[in-house]
């Protein structure tokens, strides 16, 4: 079962590549584009019989690895879910 | 006395704590390969720089997870001193053993440079043979070496007396312009709860002879030899 992980920091958490980015997109004349956030998206092709099998799997994952709970927050998507939070 | 030193694949500051260890301080060392399971009998720990599995996903996320590692862990839970230097720090953080976490540098440049640190505790194994307030130079080489932590960590870490480094300028004082990486409240190492694992950016191992620009490392080196040897260790 194909799922999707999105792994950003926290809001309270400076990030130095997402303000290197707007800045760049400053000079380039999109003034417009007023913040970014850059993250990590990650694509697991899991063993699963139902989408909430898959997502607890992916969800223990996320926790243990792919994210760093002290700085970072995580969003899943299962393929065939509603795909909310 | 003996300093086991693991080794990652990617460690690349391995043999200078080695030869720190067994050629200047003139004690027993041993590499540890992070897929062995037992260290050794060493007396002090030593997780040193590098780049651990490549940095790749969050420096020190992969590592934390080598066979070696729950050794570690019971080790620095029966109180044994574990020193995370750099690379080693960011492990310690990731696998738990210490709070925290470290973020890209505040201007994203991989910093390879002297810095000057101040010693905040001198009750742990690392700066018992220091003096509180006392200035060390010594240098730094990481891209991610910004500390953070939540509010209510930060609150517990400076109640606990547990922040043991600042950066700071020549004369002690903690500055803006002194601190390189933007880390929180210029927070260089900090040590656990029980104060025997200490993890630190900077790198005393490679401030242990004059010819490297700066012989400061030994307080850190030379504390944990007296505070084993005071212990009957040696």
């Amino acid at each position: 079962m194909k799922t999707r992980v999105f792994v950003t920091l926290k809001p309270s958490v400076f990030d130095p590549q997402g303000k290197t980015i707007v800045d760049a997109l400053g000079s380039m004349g999109y003034a417009g584009v007023r913040d970014v956030r850059q993250g990590k998206y990650f694509e697991l092709d899991v063993d699963a019989g139902t989408a909430d099998e898959a997502r607890s799997l992916v969800s223990e994952v996320a926790d243990k690895l792919l994210a760093n709970p002290v700085i970072e927050s995580y969003r899943v998507e299962v393929d065939g879910e509603g795909n909310d939070v | 006395m003996k300093f086991a030193v693991i080794e990652f694949p990617g460690s690349n500051c391995d043999h200078d704590a080695y030869h720190a260890t067994k050629h200047v301080l003139g004690q027993e060392a041993e590499f540890i390969w992070h897929k062995d399971t037992d260290l050794a009998g060493a007396d002090v720990v030593i997780l040193p720089g590098g780049f651990s599995y490549g940095d790749y996903l969050r420096t020190g996320a992969i590592a934390r997870f080598s066979p070696v590692m729950t050794r570690v862990r019971e080790f620095a839970d029966a109180g044994g001193p574990v020193i995370g230097i750099c690379n080693g720090f960011q492990v310690l953080l990731e696998a738990g053993l210490l709070e925290g976490a470290l973020l890209r540098n505040r201007r994203l440049k991989f910093l390879c440079q002297h810095v000057h640190v101040r010693v905040e505790q001198t009750d742990t194994p690392f700066t018992c043979g220091g003096a509180e307030g006392q200035v060390l130079k010594l240098p730094i080489a990481h891209g991610e070496g910004n500390y953070h932590a939540g509010p209510e960590t930060i609150a517990a870490l400076e109640a606990n007396r547990q922040v043991i480094f600042r950066y700071c300028s020549p004369d002690g004082v903690t500055t803006e312009a002194a601190n390189p990486n933007g880390s929180h409240a210029s927070i260089a190492g900090v040590c656990n709860a029980g104060r025997n694992v200490v993890g630190l950016m900077p790198h005393p191992e490679r401030a242990c002879e004059s010819a490297l620009g700066s012989v400061d490392g030994l307080v850190v080196l030379e504390s944990v030899v007296s505070a084993l040897a005071a212990k009957g260790a040696a």
